[in-house]
């Protein structure tokens, strides 16, 4: 008895015309599922493999930073010369509070009890995380080459990702590169124009007295801090004047770079 | 490969083509041609989102209500747009750094919600397929045009090899930076339609209302 009724509720069902309320909601529910299981399947499968892309791209613009890269090296192999560290902001040391293999910069800059809420905040960046990841090139000897410091802060459209590499005084700059933004092509986007990187190379952060120098502006400055502002993108070059200098002064590693350059690091 | 379907594989390059003739499409083409890479890699999304989301709702169509099938088209053309952007993520990493948003963004584009409302809706699948990947051709076409202009005179270049020594590099040719611009793209555009419309007098619209001069008393 109960077989059939059931029957008869189902070739109801059946008979009911698409546009019925119950079939209606027949259609959407299947649907959403049979969606939302292809594209978690997608998000899931693919994800290893869009990690080990990301890890890769950032080691390539390490190596690019440093002056290393070039087409088809072995990448992971020539990482290997690089030791990530590390470093307290604040107190200005290495930290070994945790492991720099799965520290993510990013994630901890807004996590409360890792970063910090800016009050002076001229690279818009909002919060600043407590810790960074920075590398250090070694010479086969074991003395260190260059540092890399992560920067990032807020041009004209979108927030600029980069690195600065410094030679061992943690004065003179190597080279500066951004691996991640969405400036306009052709004015912005001329941050990776190679030229006008190669203006970084060789520019000291500070004078003598230690004041922090670096600019990147449209008005000529004392020649070995100026950088010549990208013509066309007041804002974004703007923009990079600010995180440069906010990530290489007071709220940023100039402690690190004071401490490190007296060994006490 | 039957008449009708090679027409309906031909007639959206240039006859029937839906950003000139529909003007469907228009901001994704406006965002991705200041460089050829980029809007090559869109188009061939875009051909991909188009034809199988058209295969999937053609499929469908006669078990997708009527009072919620703008909704169901959405999720399969929103599901399909993920699935491309995960794979270019896997795949073409360098390539979906610089789509970046844009790829989110063809679920958006009106030709893919366009050819699913008034085509698939009501042919079959195959038919529906052809349709679609003439008309993701179409919109690839016009991309690329757009794109050709738009980064040789802006930038000097085509798919990045340097054609025009931009004085940026130390060469001669000194960029109009409007063209890297959207709105360049809008002129670009409107220029072309204005020149398939004289080459192909009967995409002319008849005027809705005629001006009276004086004279026609």
């Amino acid at each position: 008895m109960p077989n059939e009724k059931k029957d008869n509720i189902f070739s109801k069902f059946k008979k009911l015309p698409i546009d019925s309320i119950p079939k209606t909601i027949l259609v959407a529910i299947t649907l959403c599922l049979f969606c939302s299981m292809i594209v978690s399947l997608a998000a899931v499968k693919l994800k290893p493999i869009q990690l080990s892309n990301q890890i890769r791209d950032k080691q390539i613009n390490i190596l690019q930073v440093a002056g290393l890269y070039f087409e088809g090296m072995n990448v992971e192999e020539s990482f290997t010369s690089f030791e990530p560290m590390i470093v307290d902001i604040d107190k200005g040391l290495f930290t070994d509070k945790f492991n720099p293999k799965d520290f993510d910069d990013l994630k901890a800059a807004s996590d409360p009890l890792l970063s910090v809420d800016l009050k002076d905040d001229p690279a818009s960046i909002g919060r600043r995380s407590n810790y960074a990841t920075v590398y250090l090139l070694k010479n086969k000897d074991g003395t260190i080459d260059k540092i890399i410091l992560p920067i990032y802060g807020y041009g004209l459209w979108s927030t600029l990702y980069g690195f600065v590499a410094l030679e061992e005084d943690g004065n003179e700059i190597f080279g500066l590169q951004f691996y991640q933004h969405a400036e306009t092509p052709g004015l912005g986007g001329e941050v990776d124009n190679p030229k006008w990187k190669a203006q970084w190379k060789g520019k000291k952060l500070r004078n003598k007295d230690g004041d922090l120098m670096i600019q990147v502006a449209k008005t000529p400055g004392p020649k070995e801090h100026h950088i010549d502002a990208i013509a066309g993108a007041t804002l974004t070059s703007n923009g990079v004047n600010n995180l440069v200098r906010f990530w290489l002064g007071e709220s940023g590693f100039k402690k690190f770079l004071t401490n490190f350059k007296n060994g006490a690091t | 490969m039957s008449q009708t379907r090679k027409k309906l594989l031909v007639d959206p390059l240039v006859d029937n083509n839906p950003i000139t003739l529909q003007v469907l499409g228009i901001c994704s083409a406006l965002a991705v041609t200041s460089s050829l890479k980029v809007s090559f890699v869109m188009s061939l999304a875009v051909i991909a989102v188009i034809a199988f989301s058209s295969l999937f709702i053609s499929m469908l169509r006669n078990y997708i209500p009527n009072s919620i099938r703008i909704i169901v088209q959405m999720t399969i053309i929103a599901s399909l747009v993920i699935v491309v952007d995960q794979l270019l993520k896997a795949y073409a990493y360098e390539i979906s750094k610089t789509l970046s948003v844009f790829v989110g963004l063809i679920i958006t584009n009106c030709i893919v919600m366009g050819r699913a409302e008034a085509f698939a809706m009501k042919n079959t699948p195959i038919d529906s397929f052809v349709d679609g990947i003439g008309n993701g051709l179409g919109y690839g076409l016009l991309l690329m045009c757009v794109g050709v202009v738009r980064e040789l005179f802006g930038a000097g270049s085509l798919f990045g090899i340097v054609i025009l020594n931009p004085v940026s590099d130390g060469g001669w040719y000194v960029p109009n930076g409007l063209l890297l611009l959207p709105p360049s793209a809008f002129f670009i555009i409107g220029f072309l339609i204005w020149g398939l419309r004289i080459w192909k007098k009967s995409q002319v619209e008849d005027p809705e209302f005629k001006i009276q001069t004086v004279e026609d008393y």
